[in-house]
């Protein structure tokens, strides 16, 4: 890759002279992109916990209606008054529920935690392109964290429109008790934290396009990188659209305008607006939400490819083609938005061309997924934790992918659409899938953001009550769907068209979600054990390829000590035929056949002392 | 047995244990749609079930090489994985049948959906919607046979469903709490909201429509069953959504005619 070559020279000069020494620069206001990464991922765990506890109180309503739960009194004082869920509550529950996992944990952590460690770390930069932009980037994650929080906490409840936030009902604060201060506080929520994801976007874009070591060509990076760049990409460009309509849902709300207001008349009260169309709405949030679950699935794929090649010992099946498919899959997920609203009352030949575009995208995710078995096909598979995580994400995406053939086929979406069939559809293909890519990933390169291992044990153990624990949760939820049970419901009693025996499935659902959920305690228990007593992790302790597992553990202030690596290969080279060891790192020279020192070479590569010709003293090798 | 072998073991027994439920309780039909009840539901669940073999075979093909990779594939010690880094050929043809698949999939799809949203046969039986928080009112003709106008902005104490003053046929006009219609036309629906969205699901007619604020949205469908079914709301529409729940009686025509002879038309009423 041809590249200028600007005012570097001094750049590994500063990265030393600004290392941080007091606690507040160094793990509060820090601009190191590992900090950043780890402040992130922590806030995403814990919010994504709060989700989680969410879902319990509601599913807890949906297999034992109305029944007494004091405890509960003292998590949600006004909605638990009896001991019972009462109706606001649910409805505030599953807003929030679904608002928090998708934005504050899923989209957090995989752009803000693995985006922020893994760009600069795996492209052989020393950090981001704007440091400073990343420090912020999380400080207003955090901050829309605060706020959607607080929100909870206001007397007439948070936002319960659905995380969809459809107006009017999220626009008038009678038509439902959530619309009145938490709809504002969702909204002011969400968009602070597009602002913080697009300073994120920015730097992780700018630092793989701009800022790899030398070597590295686009097509040398992992596909970890490709997936959260695509993923980037596309929140730069689809996040705007919400941000637009949360601005003017809240003229709407406090302004009088009428973007989404028609004339109403809500509870007998005349609402008199001009001719605004809550359709409108639905178009940009869709516009952003289509391309955001794709955000979530983007990054969970690279993960899951890393995982899979490091585990089965053997190249990614098809580099070139997976390549190709994320970036397919991200250009295709900005023109199928409209299968969101092929009932919606959107003229219904839109939702002509909407089937197309939606279907479509099967082709470029069927070839992912026969790749991730082509990895497989001929390996030496290794069952660790991340394995184990990396495979069961083949399993669910394929199940809810699969789902997704009834739900863009516009005429199959008109029975299903809004009933539990969607709500297992999207939890099974972006909710478990991309959650077992952030497992996968955590179990994966903790050893390298903390020196420490992950217990193997009690990781196979969060792993299998995980996993059979999701399908008893997700895979159930279909059959509520063919019966026609409709989502957002506090109760189904008054419909008879709703079999008794449905209340047996409800069991199975609540159960296995509490199964899960007592399973995270493992996994928490063992992240906090781990990093404060885990086993010494070596700096390269699963065998892999990938520049980061070449730098020291945990990478210091600038990652590379004095020089920065030279990349000589692509990123699955493993079990090379005739070199001694499953695996020759990217650091390795082609030339320098590889021998059962290996590991020595790449470091020696790597070292000053060698004075390998590509690196100088000045380590600067941003440039290919 | 070493940890290795143990771990293939249990993950690819459990992989083909769910896929054996799986497939088995959906193609028993353990748990399933409603009873069908219209003509365009028929062409639905006609499609449901090419998609389902499909996408079963699928699902049930990907998930059996996945568990014999886990098996067959699994570390040993003196093992070596192979160096494969693709195969054109193979991922070619792979796309190539998806594309296929697809093609049946589109085609059957956007073709039952420009049946399913042409307009209304010329004989279809007409009746309005209000949907509002959280009931459905139906709105049919009086005895002079035309349906009146209705406006969001006439609503007032006096006028509960926004009949046009100034139309002469909103006169006589006749609205009830339950939905009833005569067996043997098909059944044209306009939907109208007064406040926030709702949606108008009909589970045995396999038929769905949001009702839109601001505007007139339509379905139409046949029915093939005589009876009373649900219509639960579908749209999340506040904290009574879930209560909000219709009533459609397909019945004779000539039960029909006596049912709507029983009620009172609104003007005669004010």
């Amino acid at each position: 890759m041809e590249t200028t070559s600007i005012a570097h020279a001094e750049a590994p000069v500063e990265v030393h002279h600004h290392e941080p020494q007091s606690f507040w620069t160094k793990y509060v206001f820090s601009q190191d992109h590992k900090v950043i990464a780890m402040q992130y991922m922590i806030t995403a765990l814990v919010m994504g916990f709060i989700g989680m506890v969410m879902s319990w109180i509601f599913r807890i309503q949906l297999a034992w209606p109305e029944h007494n739960l004091p405890f509960l009194r003292f998590l949600m004082p006004t909605n638990m008054e009896s001991g019972t869920l009462q109706t606001p509550g649910y409805y505030m529950l599953v807003t929030m529920h679904g608002t928090i996992m998708i934005f504050f944990l899923l989209t957090a952590i995989l752009t803000g935690g693995f985006g922020n460690f893994l760009i600069p770390l795996q492209v052989g930069a020393r950090d981001m392109a704007f440091p400073f932009l990343n420090m912020l980037s999380y400080w207003f994650y955090f901050l829309s964290c605060v706020v959607i929080t607080a929100s909870l906490f206001v007397t007439t409840g948070a936002a319960s429109a659905g995380w969809t936030s459809y107006p009017p009902l999220s626009a008038i604060a009678k038509a439902t008790p959530g619309s009145g201060l938490g709809q504002d506080l969702w909204l002011i929520s969400i968009a602070l934290f597009i602002v913080a994801s697009t300073m994120g976007s920015l730097n992780y874009v700018t630092t793989a396009l701009n800022m790899r070591a030398k070597g590295m060509t686009l097509m040398r990076m992992p596909l970890t990188v490709w997936g959260i760049i695509v993923a980037a990409m596309l929140g730069l460009f689809a996040f705007p659209a919400l941000f637009a309509g949360a601005v003017l849902l809240l003229l709407d709300r406090h302004l009088g305008t009428s973007f989404f207001l028609p004339y109403l008349v809500v509870g007998g009260e005349h609402i008199v607006r001009n001719d605004g169309s809550p359709l409108l709405w639905q178009h940009l949030f869709w516009f952003l939400g289509h391309p955001e679950v794709y955000i979530l699935i983007l990054p969970a794929m690279g993960i899951t490819s890393e995982i899979l090649s490091n585990g089965a010992r053997k190249p990614i099946f098809g580099y070139k083609v997976m390549v190709g498919s994320i970036a397919a899959i991200g250009f295709l997920s900005f023109i199928v938005w409209g299968h969101h609203m092929f009932v919606s009352g959107m003229n219904p030949w839109l939702g002509f061309a909407f089937v197309i575009t939606t279907l479509i995208i099967a082709i470029p995710s069927a070839i992912k997924t026969f790749n991730w078995l082509g990895t497989l096909w001929k390996g030496n598979i290794r069952f660790t934790t991340p394995m184990l995580f990396a495979i069961g994400f083949i399993s669910t995406f394929v199940t809810g992918g699969l789902t997704g053939l009834f739900l863009g086929n516009s005429a199959l979406d008109i029975p299903l659409h809004d009933t539990y069939f969607v709500v297992a559809h999207f939890h099974v293909v972006m909710g478990l899938s991309s959650v077992f890519g952030i497992f996968g990933g955590i179990y994966y390169w903790f050893p390298k953001m903390t020196g420490r291992m992950m217990n193997e044990l009690w990781g196979k153990v969060h792993f299998w009550l995980t996993f059979v624990g999701s399908y008893g949760v997700f895979w159930t939820m279909h059959y509520l769907g063919f019966m026609g049970m409709p989502r957002r419901y506090y109760s189904y009693e008054s419909y008879q068209f709703l079999p008794p025996d449905m209340h047996v499935l409800q069991v199975i659902i609540t159960v296995s979600a509490l199964i899960v959920g007592a399973a995270q305690f493992i996994f928490i228990v063992n992240f906090i054990g781990s990093w404060l007593r885990g086993k010494k992790a070596p700096d390269n302790p699963w065998q892999a390829t990938t520049l980061e597992w070449q730098a020291p553990t945990p990478p210091p202030h600038g990652n590379w000590g004095p020089t920065l690596p030279v990349v000589h290969r692509w990123p699955y080279d493993y079990s090379v035929p005739g070199a001694s060891a499953d695996f020759v790192p990217q650091t390795v020279p082609v030339e320098v056949e590889p021998t059962g020192e290996h590991h020595r070479v790449a470091v020696a590569v790597n070292g000053h002392a060698h004075g390998h010709p590509h690196t100088n003293g000045s380590g600067n090798g941003h440039h290919s | 047995m070493n940890s290795s072998t143990r771990q293939a073991l249990w993950y690819a027994l459990f992989i083909l244990i769910f896929t054996a439920i799986a497939t088995y309780t959906v193609a028993n039909k353990t748990w399933w749609f409603p009873p069908l009840a219209s003509v365009q539901g028929a062409e639905i669940d006609r499609l449901f079930m090419i998609t389902l073999v499909i996408t079963g075979i699928v699902f049930i093909a990907v998930h059996i090489v996945l568990a014999y990779f886990i098996w067959r594939y699994r570390s040993r010690p003196d093992a070596k994985a192979a160096y494969i880094t693709h195969n054109t050929r193979f991922e070619v043809s792979a796309a190539a049948t998806v594309a296929l698949a697809l093609v049946i999939l589109v085609g059957g799809g956007t073709t039952l959906w420009t049946k399913i949203q042409s307009p209304p046969p010329e004989d279809a039986f007409t009746v309005e919607v209000w949907a509002e928080q959280f009931r459905w009112t139906f709105h049919y003709p009086g005895a002079d046979g035309r349906m009146g106008n209705v406006d969001v902005r006439f609503i007032s104490d006096e006028n509960p469903y926004g009949l046009d003053p100034n139309d002469p046929y909103a006169k006589d006009d006749i609205f009830t709490t339950e939905m009833h219609v005569p067996y043997g036309a098909p059944i044209a629906v306009i939907l109208r909201s007064k406040d926030v969205l709702h949606s108008f699901f009909l589970p045995h007619f396999r038929m769905k429509m949001d009702v839109v604020p601001g505007m007139k949205t339509r379905m139409w469908f046949t029915p093939t069953q005589a009876g009373t079914f649900e219509i639960p709301c579908t749209e999340l529409c506040g904290v009574g959504h879930y209560i909000m729940r219709g009533v459609l009686t397909v019945e004779s025509p000539e039960q029909f005619n006596e049912w709507i002879r029983q009620q009172t038309p609104v003007a005669m009423s004010q």
